[in-house]
């Protein structure tokens, strides 16, 4: 076994090299076209001679891991030795002009894994089967005899090895198998293991290259005003007031809606632009505050009109009959993705061509809006993938790249460099969407629950960014954890779930969590107010109502029983108990808080569970699931985008406080993977973190928060 | 403008640039060393932090002009070759990073917090490390900042 040794070896530097540590320098700078210096085995993996096994990403990393864990997958399958695998994207222009053989390139939902999975997991069992029929061919035997790991075919009877480097040239050769049977969980090697993330080294040094970062020869920089009034347009600028300040080049209209300054330094652009005299159309809205739009979603909690998600048995009469009722309203505001990495886009337009640079969520559509933008064919863009300096769904919309083009059109042949400051980015979102809700529950004598009705009043998303989605009027985004499929309650025999849509001139979008987020802060913490009406424990009354959910029931279970629920805590920490369903998986959290008489929150400790199905990195998940918690946290503690004269109020990080370090509690995660499906993972904790904290908040203080964030509530007690 | 000389990862760097620009600016966009983000422009995130004579300093906010008679650190020169900074190592081991935007600022923060407290308690962590993560890597963060006390301090006994 020669090759190990010298394998080894190489290894043995590569991992001096990282300070004791890195199994994998893997990560390769984006190019703008497939690696094609290797053996394609397909077109999910290349190996070239030194065994080195590049595996094709089509879907974005934006921290939650799915380039490690794609490449896991297709390593897997093709039963390659992770020692030697980088991943590099897939161009979209290559996927466009291979009839996009490589997918979907959108990366949201938390579907970057469970909808490839099937597809990337053929690609790499192809590749190990062509690689043993070229072994089999070079040694004339039979490929039944053939075994591959660790990037080696064996001939089982004879002992011979083929290291892959050394066949995968002639494998490259034999047509691709369309009728590949993939390994069963059994049989996995890579999918499972906590292995290190392919791309952690250059985020230790500087080195990773963020849309952000970009430099070209020839470069110019561009700062963007956008009407601060929502759906405003741009009247008029005064552009000689600017002309003579330091390194300004060009002052130019955006759309309708926009200017920018083109200038030598990104730092002067901005500086010119902040002198740059503007008038602004406001339009209808400039008017509009806070206030009105709470109004407008109170009177909706009462309509007589709403979309329907669910409903059996007889709500109204259930509820009418009912020996106690319960009922509450609460809500949740406006909030901002606030990706570290302000929106930005490079852009060259040259020649009746497009080239853009940039962080995505989906490479697909900002190829499509770089084109559409620019006026040329979809075939004359060429898309430099960056990896997202956070993307949390607001790099699915390409309104920054419209921009970059837009501006790089009216100074052909120099790449431009479009960077949004922090302000124009806070201000300028896709805000998770503002809504009400109208709980109202049936308790029947012994304190069962006869009657459950959630009426939601607010503003839909679909109808904002995709109104061809919405089907007779429902966007079921809105009900997200709700449906029949998700909602853990489908014990409740009377049960009706309905929306009145609200909208506002104000933009929303898909927020990391989408709308279980605010579901599950309406649905969890009441279910709690209802459990203490009924004078019950809230994890036994929960149990009772998803009798018809089991699986919801088991991950439920998982964190009551590793938290110790209904075990001692230390004098004033008191718990709180939250599950739900999204994105394909089920989750539960256990929160363990103090308050002190003057109203301090300390959150000490987070249980939290999920069954995602499969897991294909547990130390990833683990992962995503503490960070899930700050993002949770965040929209708890401290964060709201308020609107005044039609516009966003909170401009930076100063006004829209999000969690730090010092408020971080211990998060422990309980992963309690049943299998036979794959759910995602980035997204669906999220949604359990404010109402487990919410009503740990209660046990402690006797007071129920109905409306977010915190920091509008005092939570002083005796 | 005038023709400013700073000392940055030991090397002198000589660039013409107006006094009150953001140090931030200079390192990105005069002298192309991008290892140092930008996320504010108004010390609120510390995305652009720096050590100014050892001290963690949120270059967003600060004049280039103040700081050429100091020593200038960046994300670039914490360590000969990019990855042997207790720090660094700490942080590949508890695998830190997931869109690693804030990365060079938190590195930066920590590693002066370590410079100046060899083996800080949590407490002094959360006063320390006040970069905003929007993924929310702290718990690994503060982890492997303990992690990285152990790597500094001498095996038999605390420094």
């Amino acid at each position: 076994m020669t090759h190990v040794m010298k394998l080894s070896r190489r290894f043995f530097l590569t991992a001096s090299a990282v300070a004791g540590g890195g199994l994998s320098l893997g990560w390769t700078a984006p190019a703008s076209a497939a690696d094609t210096a290797g053996a394609e085995l397909g077109i999910w993996a290349v190996i070239h001679p030194d065994d080195t096994v590049v595996v094709r990403i089509a879907r974005s990393e934006m921290g939650q891991g799915t380039l490690t864990g794609l490449a896991q997958l297709v390593a897997d399958e093709l039963d390659a030795d992770w020692r030697f695998v980088k991943a590099e994207y897939v161009a979209p222009e290559v996927n466009l002009a291979n009839k996009r053989a490589w997918g979907d390139m959108s990366t949201g939902g938390s579907r970057g894994i469970r909808a490839s999975v099937e597809y990337v997991r053929k690609g790499g069992a192809a590749g190990r089967a062509m690689l043993i029929q070229a072994a089999a061919a070079k040694w004339a035997v039979p490929a039944t005899e053939c075994s591959t790991g660790m990037s080696v075919v064996t001939h089982k009877p004879t002992g011979r090895t083929l290291r892959y480097g050394e066949i995968a040239a002639e494998a490259a050769k034999l047509p691709v198998p369309d009728d590949i049977k993939v390994k069963t969980p059994a049989e996995w090697k890579l999918i499972g293991r906590g292995v290190k993330r392919l791309d952690t080294v250059d985020k230790l040094n500087g080195k990773l290259t963020y849309a952000i970062d970009v430099q070209l020869p020839d470069m110019l920089n561009a700062a963007i005003a956008q009407s601060p009034v929502f759906g405003g347009k741009l009247k008029s600028f005064d552009a000689a007031k600017i002309k003579s300040m330091p390194g300004v080049r060009f002052v130019v209209p955006v759309d309708d809606n926009a200017v920018a300054v083109v200038a030598d330094k990104w730092y002067q652009a901005k500086t010119a632009l902040a002198a740059l005299p503007v008038v602004w159309d406001e339009g209808k809205n400039g008017n509009v505050d806070s206030a009105q739009i709470a109004a407008f979603l109170k009177e909706g909690l009462d309509a007589k009109e709403a979309a329907l998600a669910q409903e059996h048995g007889d709500v109204t009469a259930a509820l009418a009959g009912a020996a106690k009722k319960v009922e509450s309203v609460y809500g949740t505001p406006f909030l901002h993705h606030a990706t570290l990495e302000p929106m930005n886009c490079t852009a060259k337009f040259a020649d009746g061509k497009v080239e853009v640079w940039v962080s995505s969520q989906n490479g697909d559509a900002s190829l499509a809006a770089a084109a559409e933008a620019g006026g040329v064919k979809l075939a004359d863009v060429k898309v430099h993938k960056h990896h997202l300096g956070g993307g949390f769904g607001r790099r699915g919309q390409q309104d920054y790249v419209k921009q970059a083009v837009l501006i790089a059109k009216q100074v052909p042949g120099r790449p431009i460099k479009l960077i949004w400051t922090r302000e124009e980015d806070m201000t300028h979102g896709f805000y998770r969407p503002i809504t009400q809700a109208k709980m109202s529950a049936g308790l029947d004598a012994q304190g069962n629950v006869t009657a459950l009705h959630a009426r939601l009043s607010g503003q839909s998303i679909l109808a904002y960014l995709m109104p061809q989605r919405m089907e007779n009027g429902v966007d079921m985004i809105a009900f997200q954890g709700w449906t029949k499929e998700e909602f853990g309650y489908m014990a409740i025999p009377n049960l009706r779930i309905d929306h009145a849509v609200r909208n506002t001139h104000v933009p929303v979008g898909f927020w990391r969590g989408v709308n279980t987020n605010q579901n599950s802060i309406y649905m969890e913490c009441f279910i709690d107010e209802v459990a203490h009406a009924a004078g019950k424990d809230p994890l036994e009354f929960r149990r009772t109502l998803m009798a018809k959910n089991p699986k919801h029931l088991a991950v439920l279970n998982a964190v009551a029983e590793r938290a110790g629920w209904g075990t001692p805590l230390p004098k004033g920490v008191y718990r709180g108990i939250a599950q739900n369903a999204g994105f394909g998986s089920y989750v539960a959290a256990v929160a363990e808080v103090s308050v002190s008489p003057k109203g301090e929150l300390t959150i000490h400790r987070i249980v939290a569970g999920t069954d995602c199905g499969y897991v294909v990195n547990p130390d990833q998940v683990a992962a995503q699931v503490e960070g899930s918690f700050v993002f949770g946290l965040s929209a708890l503690l401290t964060s709201e985008i308020t609107i005044e004269k039609g516009r966003a109020v909170e401009t930076n990080f100063d006004s829209y406080q999000v969690m730090r370090l010092a408020s971080m509690p211990k998060v422990e995660t309980v992963l309690v993977p049943s299998g036979g499906f794959w759910g995602g993972v980035g997204e669906p904790t999220i949604a359990v973190a404010p109402p487990a904290v919410l009503n740990a908040i209660f046990a402690a203080t006797g007071k129920r928060i109905r409306t977010l964030p915190l920091t509008h509530h005092d939570l002083s007690h005796a | 403008m005038a023709m400013l000389k700073l000392s940055i990862n030991g090397q002198s760097r000589e660039v013409d640039v107006d006094p009150e620009t953001p140090l931030l600016w200079v390192l990105r966009e005069w002298l192309g060393m991008t290892g140092t983000k930008y996320g504010c422009g108004v010390a609120q995130c510390g995305a652009c932090t720096v050590h100014v004579d050892g001290v963690a300093t949120r270059s967003c906010s600060l004049p280039v002009g103040s700081v050429d008679a100091s020593k200038i650190t960046t994300i670039e020169g914490l360590s000969p070759d990019g990855m042997s900074h207790p720090i660094q190592v700490a942080w590949l081991q508890h695998e830190v990073p997931q869109c690693g935007y804030c990365q060079s600022g938190q590195i930066m923060a920590s590693a002066a917090l370590l410079a100046a407290k060899p083996n800080p308690t949590d407490a002094d962590i959360a006063d320390m490390v006040t970069n905003i993560c929007r993924c929310g890597t702290y718990q690994r963060i503060k982890a492997a900042i303990h992690t990285a006390a152990e790597l500094t301090i001498p095996a038999g006994g605390k420094a």
